[in-house]
C-alpha cells in the first residue's frame, strides 16, 4: 500500500518542543523515521544536532530508548547493541544508528565501514546537513565545493563532497537509499522497507539547515525540493543490487528535465562567493551523476 | 566439550582466556595487538568451537572494541575486551565513557611499552597512563592471579558498577607458561551469578542514556530534582572509594571456594619484621621476593609489598603495611614525565600524615622490556641503605636502573 498522509502511523515518537533550530529538516525527518519504525527500536546517537534534539538530562523529547555514544562510535555502538540483544536472546527489536554527515562521512566512517563489512544487522541513517552544524557550521567531508563555512570562511570550500551512499553501496550491503526531509512519504516508505530487511541497511537523508546554509527558516522544504529538482540530490534506492529512482527523481526522469543547479545555489547565502568556474564544475558533476542514474534505472 | 579442570601449564594469555570462558562472557570484541593477540585468538576458538556461548565481534579498532562492549553492556550482556599499549591509548575516550556510564565491562591489559619509538616489550606505562579514567585496576603477579583476577573482576564490576581492568605484564607473563589451577565451571557459576543490569533499553519503558547533562541539578518531568554532571562524578569517585570493601570481600569469598584467598589490596611478604621494604606492581613483585631473599641472606630485614590494586589506590593498606619501615624502595615500570613513578607518588600521598617517617627512594626500571634482575634490585637497595642520611627522606626526582 502506498503511503499517504492519511494512512501513516498517527502516533508520535518525537514529542513537540525539542531544542532544534527553527526550520530544522532533521527534526522533520526524524519524526517520520521514528513513525516508520513504530518506536520498536533502540537508537544510538553520537555527538550531533540530534543530541541537541534529544534534550538535556533529565528531560528528553523522544519516546524510544536511546544510547548516546562518542562521536566516532555510532556503528560500533550499534554493533554492541545488536550483539547484546542477540546474546540475551531478545528478538524483535531493531537497532537504529543515526548520525550526521560529520559523524558518518568523517569521524565515523571507519566504524561504519567495518560494521557494514561484518554485515551487522542494523539500520544506519545519515542525516546530511553538509557540515558540522552542531558546533557552529564548520566544513565536513560533505560540504559542497564553493560553500562558505566556519572553516572555509572567505574562499568557500575548495573540494567536492564525497558520495557516501556510493561508498556504502560499494560494501555490497542489501539496502542503500537516499531520501530527503522534503519528501517525507518517500523517506517513510524507505525506512519501512529497510526495517523488513536483515543485514546492514543505509539511508542517506538530505536535511537542509537554515542557519548553516543561510536561507530563511520558512524555506527548508523549498530548498530540499529545489535540491531534487536540480539533481543536487537524487532520490533512489538500491535493493539487493537493483537500482531504482523514486519519488520526484523518478517523475523527473520520466517526464521532464532538471532545473539548472544555479537556481538551487543562489537561494543560499553559503554560496555567495562561489565562482562561475565552481558553478560549472558542480553542474557537470550533477549532470554526470544524473546520467549515470538514468542509465542504471534503465537497466 | 568439557575442558580439563585442575592444574595445567598455561601462559598468561591462555589463563586470561580461560578466565573469560569460565566467566561466561556473552559479548567479546577485540582487535589484535602484540602481545595481546593470543587472547583474542583463544577466545575466537572457544566461540567457534562452541565452548563459549558468546558473540565474538572482530572489530576494526580498539576504539570500536570498547564501544561495542560498552553498548552491549548497556543492553545487559556480560562483556570482555583485551588490548595492550597503543590499543589501550586508542581506547582512552571510551575508557572514560564506560566508567562514566557505570558499565561493568572487564578488560585485560597485557602491559606493553608505548611509542615512540616502537617497542612491543613490557612496561606498565599503558595502563598507568589510564589511571584517571575511573576504572578499577588490578595487577597480576603470575598466571594464576590472571585467571583468578578475571573471574573476580566480573563479580566486583557487576557489584559496584565500575569497569575493571586486569593488567598483566606482556611476555613476562603473557607468553610464559606456568602451572595454573583452572577452576571448574560449576564452582565459577556458584561464585559468579548472572549479571543484573542497571540499564533498561525497552521501548515500553524508554530511557535515554548519557544525554547532555548540565552543571547544575535539574528537575525532570515528574518534578524530581536530578543530578548535575558533578554529582555523577562524585558518585563514580564514591563507588571507587567504596569498592575496596567489595574487592576484599570478593577476594575472600573466592578463597573460600577455590582455596586461594585474595582478601587483600596488597601482597605482603615478610613485612612483620622488615624495616626495609621493596615495593613493586605486577610480576616485578615476584622478582622482588627473590631480591629480598638475597638481602635477607646478607642480614638485612627486608620485605616486599606488592601492589595488587592500583585503583582504587589502597592508601590505608599501604600505610599500615609500611608502618615499621625506615627505608622504602619503590620500583616503577612507568614514569609520570617531569615527576616520578606513579606508584611512588601514590605511596607518598598515602603516607602523608601517617606516623611513618621512612626514607623513600624511587627507581624507574624495566621500561620497554629491559630485564630487571633481582641482583640489580639488591644493588639499589644496598645503595639506598648506605646513602641514607638523617632527615633526607625524599628525593625530588627518581633514580633509574639504566645505562645513563
Amino acid at each position: 500500500m502506498k503511503t499517504t498522509a492519511v494512512n501513516m502511523t498517527e502516533k508520535e515518537y518525537l514529542l513537540p518542543g525539542n531544542r532544534t533550530c527553527p526550520g530544522c529538516a532533521l527534526s522533520l525527518a526524524y519524526r517520520y523515521i521514528l513513525k516508520a519504525l513504530e518506536g520498536q527500536v533502540i537508537a544510538t546517537v553520537p555527538a550531533s544536532c540530534l543530541t541537541v534534539l534529544h534534550g538535556m538530562y533529565p528531560v528528553t523529547s523522544v519516546t524510544v530508548p536511546c544510547v548516546n555514544t562518542p562521536f566516532a562510535t555510532t556503528a560500533a555502538s550499534a554493533t554492541g547493541l545488536v550483539a547484546g540483544l542477540k546474546a540475551l536472546g531478545k528478538e524483535g527489536l531493531m537497532v537504529l544508528a543515526i548520525a550526521g554527515d560529520g559523524g558518518t562521512h568523517d569521524i565515523g566512517i571507519q566504524a561504519l565501514s567495518a560494521a557494514a563489512e561484518r554485515q551487522t544487522d542494523f539500520l544506519y541513517i545519515c542525516y546530511d546537513n553538509e557540515g558540522y552544524m552542531n558546533t557552529g557550521n564548520q566544513r565536513s567531508g560533505s560540504t559542497p565545493l564553493g560553500a562558505i563555512s566556519g572553516t572555509t570562511p572567505i574562499l568557500g570550500k575548495q573540494q567536492n563532497q564525497k558520495d557516501i551512499a556510493a561508498i556504502m553501496e560499494a560494501h555490497g550491503i542489501p539496502y542503500v537509499a537516499t531520501a530527503s526531509a522534503s519528501y517525507p512519504l518517500d523517506l517513510y516508505e524507505k525506512v519501512r522497507k529497510a526495517k523488513a530487511i536483515r543485514g546492514t541497511r543505509f539511508i542517506h537523508v538530505f536535511t537542509p539547515c537554515p542557519p548553516g546554509w543561510s536561507f530563511p527558516f520558512s524555506d527548508t522544504i523549498k530548498i530540499g525540493k529545489l535540491a531534487v529538482e536540480t539533481g543536487w540530490v537524487v532520490l533512489y534506492e538500491v535493493e539487493g543490487g537493483v537500482f531504482r529512482l523514486t519519488s520526484a527523481s523518478e517523475s523527473i526522469a520520466r517526464k521532464g528535465n532538471l532545473k539548472p543547479l544555479r537556481e538551487y545555489l543562489m537561494e543560499q547565502g553559503r554560496f555567495k562567493n562561489i565562482t562561475e568556474e565552481q558553478i560549472n564544475e558542480l553542474q557537470d558533476r550533477v549532470n554526470t551523476r544524473w546520467k549515470r542514474c538514468l542509465d542504471r534505472a534503465a537497466n | 566439550m568439557a575442558r580439563k579442570v585442575g592444574t595445567r601449564m598455561l601462559d598468561g594469555n591462555q589463563a586470561a582466556a580461560e578466565g573469560v570462558r569460565l566467566s561466561r562472557a556473552q559479548v567479546i570484541a577485540a582487535y589484535p595487538i602484540t602481545p595481546q593477540s593470543p587472547v583474542t585468538e583463544k577466545l575466537s576458538e572457544f566461540v567457534e568451537g562452541r565452548e563459549l556461548d558468546a558473540q565474538y565481534i572482530a572489530v576494526e579498532s580498539e576504539h570500536s572494541a570498547l564501544a561495542v562492549c560498552t553498548s552491549a553492556s548497556m543492553v545487559g550482556a556480560r562483556t570482555f575486551t583485551a588490548t595492550s599499549s597503543h590499543g589501550l591509548a586508542y581506547m582512552h575516550e571510551m575508557l572514560h565513557w564506560t566508567a562514566g556510564a557505570r558499565l561493568p565491562v572487564v578488560l585485560a591489559c597485557v602491559n606493553r611499552a608505548i611509542g615512540a619509538p616502537w617497542s612491543v616489550l613490557n612496561d606498565q606505562q599503558d595502563s598507568v597512563s589510564q589511571r584517571d579514567t575511573g576504572w578499577i585496576q588490578i595487577y597480576a603477579r603470575n598466571n594464576q592471579e590472571i585467571i583468578d583476577s578475571i573471574i573476580q573482576a566480573y563479580r566486583i564490576a557487576e557489584s559496584v558498577y565500575v569497569p575493571v581492568m586486569v593488567c598483566y605484564d606482556g611476555y613476562v607473563l603473557s607468553h610464559t607458561e606456568m602451572p595454573v589451577n583452572v577452576p571448574g565451571q560449576q564452582d565459577v557459576d556458584r561464585f559468579l551469578p548472572r549479571y543484573r543490569p542497571h540499564t533498561i533499553l525497552d521501548p515500553a519503558n524508554p530511557k535515554n542514556y548519557n544525554l547532555v547533562t548540565l552543571a547544575n541539578p535539574r528537575i525532570n518531568a515528574e518534578g524530581v530534582l536530578c543530578h548535575g554532571y558533578i554529582e555523577l562524578r562524585f558518585l563514580l569517585q564514591e563507588a571507587l572509594q567504596n569498592s575496596r570493601k567489595m574487592i576484599i570481600g570478593v577476594g575472600k569469598e573466592f578463597g573460600e571456594i577455590f582455596d586461594r584467598s585474595y582478601a587483600n589490596m596488597v601482597w605482603q611478604d615478610r613485612l612483620d619484621d622488615a624495616d626495609v621494604v621493596m615495593v613493586a606492581m605486577g610480576s616485578l613483585a615476584m622478582e622482588a621476593i627473590v631480591a629480598a631473599d638475597m638481602l635477607r641472606e646478607a642480614g638485612h630485614k627486608v620485605g616486599v609489598l606488592g601492589l595488587r590494586v592500583f585503583r582504587p589506590f589502597p592508601k590505608v593498606d599501604v600505610a599500615r603495611a609500611l608502618k615499621k619501615s625506615r627505608l622504602v624502595v619503590i620500583f616503577d615500570k612507568n614514569i609520570s614525565y617531569g615527576s616520578e613513578g606513579a606508584t611512588c607518588s601514590e605511596i607518598k600521598s598515602a603516607l602523608y600524615g601517617s606516623p611513618v617517617r621512612a626514607v623513600i627512594r624511587n627507581f624507574i626500571v624495566g621500561l620497554g622490556g629491559r630485564d630487571v634482575k633481582a641482583r640489580e634490585m639488591v644493588d639499589v637497595v644496598n645503595k639506598s641503605l648506605s646513602s641514607m642520611k638523617e632527615g633526607d627522606l625524599n628525593k625530588e626526582y627518581p633514580e633509574w636502573i639504566c645505562d645513563i
